[in-house]
């Protein structure tokens, strides 16, 4: 790729931080129209319960884990950033957020297999 | 121009064009040993075209006067080593982005003083010619934090490389809020509130997204995003003071 000036930490914390807000919000709807099948339609729920079984379900399972916490940590460091006293070391905070959101998922993605 | 066999030669595009729009121009350029980008670019208007149009005045990166895109990234072209920053041989210098082109690399930074007046980013006055002069403790932290910022060059890098002055023209940009910031922590300056109000607007310090490429970009090492941290605090903590 070539160098630009965006090819920085905290602009790829930036970019992460949106994508998985973004993915989150297109999520949600879908997430809740599920769980409301257990009121409106348990046979169709089952089905998808039972879909969610699939190993590729697992592997996107891991991605909206990610995804999650990625954005939780993300935006509690955007919020110390902007409430808090400056701390100097907002790349190694924001790397923080990325390898704890990994841990996270890849926990939910064992126990998960 | 005749190529001389035993001298090195850099690619230079150099971009041409007025504010109707333009292209990209290629020149050999002979390498020096180092050779600023400021140095390639004089090259070029001394020795194969004249009318090239740029600007510079100290070429010791005092001024602020002589930014452009090198290579895709916004720089001081005075202190900048064309063996730190080329891409082989090759170097690519465009006028600064976000800002209106004049001609060829020199940019109308109107918008970019503007935008520090409108950031209330002049002085205002505590004190008269009769009254004693203010003592200042080095030593006190929000005096510590303006010192942080008074080594702004004006040279516009960080304003040319935020994101998100290219998505809202109204953006006051890194530069502006902080030496808004700046002034807000000077004691001898008298209208705080009135430096916080004009930089919590729609064009206001609340639209950064702190991605920080100004604090990355800028020459001087100085940390806009930080002092635009202290504004966003600083203008929230006023406006939940004025809801009690
Ligand atoms: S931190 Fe704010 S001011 Fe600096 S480049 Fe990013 S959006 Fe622009
Ligand atoms: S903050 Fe830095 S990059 Fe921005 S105008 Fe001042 S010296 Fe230039
Ligand atoms: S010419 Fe003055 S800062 Fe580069």
């Amino acid at each position: 790729m070539r160098k630009t000036y965006r090819g920085h930490p905290l602009w790829f914390a930036y970019l992460l931080h949106r994508v998985s807000g973004l993915a989150l919000a297109l999520f949600l709807p879908a997430h809740f129209y599920l769980l409301s099948l257990a009121l409106t339609a348990p046979e169709r729920l089952d089905y998808f319960l039972n879909f969610a079984e699939n190993p590729l379900v697992k592997i996107a399972e891991f991605g909206l884990v990610f995804g999650l916490a990625v954005h939780m940590f993300g935006g509690l460091r955007l919020l110390a950033l902007e409430w808090l006293p400056w701390s100097a070391n907002q790349k190694t905070l924001a790397a923080s957020a990325v390898a704890v959101s990994f841990l996270i998922s890849g926990t939910f993605f064992l126990q998960a297999i | 121009m005749t190529l001389l066999e035993d001298t090195k030669y850099l690619e230079v595009e150099i971009w041409r064009g007025d504010a109707a729009g333009g292209e990209f121009q290629s020149f050999q350029v002979p390498a020096y040993e180092s050779q600023t980008i400021l140095d390639v670019v004089s090259w070029v208007q001394q020795n194969t075209d004249p009318g090239l149009t740029y600007r510079y005045a100290c070429r010791v990166g005092m001024c602020g006067s002589c930014a452009m895109m090198v290579n895709g990234t916004p720089r001081w072209t005075c202190r900048t080593h064309v063996k730190k920053v080329a891409d082989g041989d090759r170097l690519r210098v465009a006028p600064l982005r976000n800002l209106p082109i004049i001609k060829d690399l020199a940019t109308d930074m109107d918008p970019f003083f503007d935008k520090w007046v409108a950031a209330e980013g002049k002085h205002h006055p505590s004190k008269s010619r009769e009254d004693q002069i203010e003592q200042i403790d080095p030593e006190n932290s929000a005096r510590v934090e303006a010192n942080s910022g008074i080594e702004c060059i004006n040279c516009s890098v960080c304003y040319a490389a935020c994101d998100t002055v290219a998505g809202n023209p109204d953006y006051l940009g890194p530069a502006a809020l902080q030496r808004a910031w700046t002034l807000y922590n000077d004691a001898r300056d008298a209208k705080k509130q009135v430096i916080l109000d004009a930089v919590s607007g729609t064009g206001g310090c609340h639209n950064c997204h702190s991605q920080g490429s100004c604090t990355v970009h800028c020459p001087n090492e100085l940390n806009p995003m930080k002092a635009i941290a202290g504004l966003k605090r600083e203008t929230a903590i006023s406006f939940l003071r004025k809801a009690r």
